[in-house]
């Protein structure tokens, strides 16, 4: 990968970038040019699109009613491919990055009481959530367990929420004891955990008594994306017009197919709304809206031509 | 609503027309035009709130949910300081946080994916009711009651999963939640005597017993069975279904129809492209607006152009009709022309609050046009024609038409 950044995801600008904790960093993102950023929700993601080609996905931490900045926590990761290494060692602030989604596969539902249980860097989706029910005057409290206090970021952002939150790093107090927080099961409960894969594991053993629908989790594994699929061209078939079109990486697979003649009606061009949602016949497409869930996206039936793009060379839409 | 003759900040025009009276209901062009030329943002003595009738105001307050927020009532009463008329929407008279949860949910069950297996059974709907508007040849007939009402009247309540009972007073309640919007004139009025009656009849229907299995209302309640959102949440978002989901398409309708019936070319050009039937919808939205105005109110001191601000507090008022017609953004924008790209426009909002039932509305006109398309040569009005006046919706009492079958 050389660089480019692909041409439906839009460049924001690292505007900030601050050590959060040992191995913690976070960077605050915005428009070169100032404008809004798309609206997100608490639990949402975002795929960053480094320089070198590498994709990841981190969650929004920042304050959701700046509609001008995104803010991600970035954990270095020894053992990892790259693309952590990258922004803690390289990345700077007036580097341009390559954003796409956001996207919500944890999203907070409603109630008057959370449990939030955090390992490490998983306590990055839980600060908008966290801020939300507080808003909300909901009875809520934090368990925040991690291997150092010094490798625990954001522990000032929380401490003013006084008591309800409890920092326990394991080199002090030892391994998070779940099953005293969590208490007895009882109804109208919501728990919430992000974290590394055995917190997961323990939280779904300390919840299996309590009712259905209560544990809300997020496997915190910062998945890469196999990279944006491709940064040549790839052709697109409209089998309904019998035409082949090519999309350059400087175009959206919508504009080219309209540049074609052929009409698709959109609205956000943001892969948003899903007004633009075409059936996908042959091909795989490369997916880069906000709708669909991870189980929709492996089907592959159906595209966002306004921001989705092709992993093969050629793509067969019900155009 | 002050009573006292209000003034505008420096730099702001003043218009003291009321953008509710009977004649602007009956021709609102010429108010929008008289809006959009006066400056970015105007001020409405007559109501003492600011308008917004260019479409780059009108789509950045849309979008600005920070600004200007939805939860103080999205019509001329501001809940701060009035009791509104029934509970709130949670959807669209509401903010994030408290907005999230309801929106999400109701996205995922009228969103375009789920749709998908709509769309034989209401092409099929569709069919049927050509053919019997058709039967015995050339036709003359009313569009609004034949078609635009008796279209989604017939596949949008099976959908939701009402009982067949009472289907009749889906109309006027959602006329009535529609004028509520704007001042309590003379509409309004007219609609007060049934809003006791007509509340209990759709309030009742959004009960679980009252809705059939696995439709839009009972997977609202298996959104709430998964606590996705709450048991007390589950019957009003049901009533968002029924309140924004019927008038308003009957209107788009309406819309799109009389648009054919004066473009003759466009309706020759759907036939021989019948692909053209959902860009042929939204261009009617954007042409007639069917949901012309909304309010938002500012939460705090928000700058419009330099050194002209919203006051913290105050009512502002959205033409999304005139910025779907402002040739700041639209070529000509006065002509309905199926060659336009029409995406962007604002008539069925934008940002957070865009509506959510936009994809339910364009399956239902898809399924119509493209019945009416196989089966008619050409639309033809057929006699004077005749407006119904709302405050918030453009829309038709009365179009005799003729089709002929093809
Ligand atoms: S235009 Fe909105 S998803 Fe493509």
């Amino acid at each position: 990968m050389n660089g480019a950044v692909p041409a439906n995801v839009v460049s924001l600008e690292v505007v900030t970038k601050t050590r959060e904790a040992d191995g913690v960093v976070s960077l605050m993102l915005a428009r070169p040019d100032g404008r809004r950023l798309p609206d997100w929700t608490p639990g949402a993601h975002i795929d960053v699109v480094l320089p070198t080609g590498i994709t990841r996905q981190y969650s929004l931490c920042g304050d959701r009613f700046d509609a001008h900045a995104y803010r991600v926590g970035v954990l270095r990761e020894p053992d990892g491919r790259g693309g952590s290494a990258y922004v803690h060692d390289v990345l700077a602030p007036g580097d341009v990055i390559g954003v796409g989604g956001p996207r919500n596969n944890f999203p907070l539902v409603p109630s008057t009481s959370y449990l939030f249980v955090a390992g490490g860097i998983g306590i990055t989706p839980l600060l908008p959530m966290i801020h939300q029910a507080d808003l909300l005057g909901a009875d809520w409290r934090l368990l925040y367990g991690g291997r150092a206090r010094e490798s625990m970021a954001f522990r000032d952002e929380l401490s003013a929420y006084g008591d309800r939150v409890r920092v326990v790093p394991q080199d002090e107090r030892g391994l998070l004891d779940l099953a005293a927080f969590l208490g007895a099961p009882r109804p109208g409960v919501k728990v919430y955990c992000c974290g590394p894969p055995p917190l997961l594991a323990a939280m779904e053993r300390a919840c299996a008594a309590w009712p259905p629908y209560t544990l809300h989790l997020e496997r915190f594994v910062a998945k890469e994306q196999g990279a944006p699929a491709r940064s040549g061209p790839f052709a697109v078939e409209l089998a309904r017009a019998g035409v082949v079109v090519d999309v350059p990486p400087h175009l959206s697979v919508l504009d080219a197919v309209r540049a074609a003649g052929v009409d698709v009606l959109s609205s956000c061009r943001q892969g948003t709304c899903g007004t633009c949602e075409t059936t996908v016949l042959a091909g795989r497409p490369d997916h880069r809206d906000s709708i669909l869930a991870d189980h929709e996206r492996a089907a592959g039936d159906c595209m966002f031509p306004c921001v989705s793009r092709s992993c093969d060379d050629r793509l067969v839409l019900d155009l | 609503m002050t009573s006292a003759p209000a003034t505008a900040p420096p730099g702001v025009p003043t218009d003291d027309a009321d953008p509710f009276a009977p004649d602007v209901l009956e021709d609102p062009l010429p108010l929008h035009a008289r809006l959009r030329d006066a400056g970015p943002v105007v001020y409405l003595s007559r109501y003492d709130v600011y308008a917004f009738a260019r479409y780059e105001q009108v789509n950045a307050a849309l979008t600005n949910w920070q600004g200007f927020e939805s939860g103080a009532g999205v019509g001329l009463s501001n809940f701060r300081h009035e009791k509104p008329w029934r509970p709130p929407s949670l959807l669209l008279e509401a903010d994030p946080p408290r907005h999230d949860a309801p929106r999400r949910v109701l996205s995922g069950i009228v969103g375009a994916r789920a749709l998908r297996t709509l769309r034989e059974r209401w092409a099929a709907a569709a069919e049927d009711l050509v053919d019997q508007v058709l039967a015995g040849g050339s036709t003359e007939l009313d569009a609004v009651p034949a078609l635009a009402q008796a279209f989604p009247l017939r596949v949008f309540p099976d959908a939701v999963g009402l009982p067949p009972e009472g289907r009749e007073n889906l109309l006027p309640y959602g006329d009535h939640a529609f004028n509520a919007f704007g001042p309590s004139n003379d509409l309004v009025a007219k609609g007060a005597p049934r809003v006791a009656e007509l509340s209990a009849w759709v309030n009742a229907r959004c009960a679980r017993e009252e809705l059939a299995p696995d439709r839009f209302g009972a997977r609202i309640w298996g959104a709430a069975d998964r606590g996705e959102i709450t048991y007390e949440q589950a019957p009003l978002v049901v009533r968002s279904l029924l309140t924004a989901g019927v008038d308003t398409t009957v209107h788009g309708l309406g819309a799109v129809l009389y648009a054919f019936a004066t473009h003759p070319e466009h309706w020759a050009r759907l036939r021989s492209d019948p692909r053209l039937a959902r860009v042929a919808f939204d261009e009617a939205v954007r042409w007639e607006s069917p949901v012309q105005t909304f309010f938002r109110t500012a939460t705090t001191d928000v700058a419009i152009t330099d050194g002209v601000e919203v006051p913290a507090g105050r009512k502002i008022l959205m033409f999304l009709a005139a910025a779907n017609r402002d040739p700041r953004r639209w070529t000509d924008p006065d002509a309905f022309d199926l060659s336009r790209d029409p995406s962007g426009h604002v008539g069925f909002g934008m940002g957070i609050h865009q509506c959510v039932g936009q994809h339910v509305a364009r399956l239902e006109a898809e399924a119509l046009l493209t019945a009416l398309a196989r089966r008619v040569a050409t639309i033809e009005l057929a006699g004077p024609t005749r407006r119904h006046h709302n405050n918030t919706l453009r829309a038709w009492e009365s179009l005799p038409m003729r089709l002929r079958e093809a």
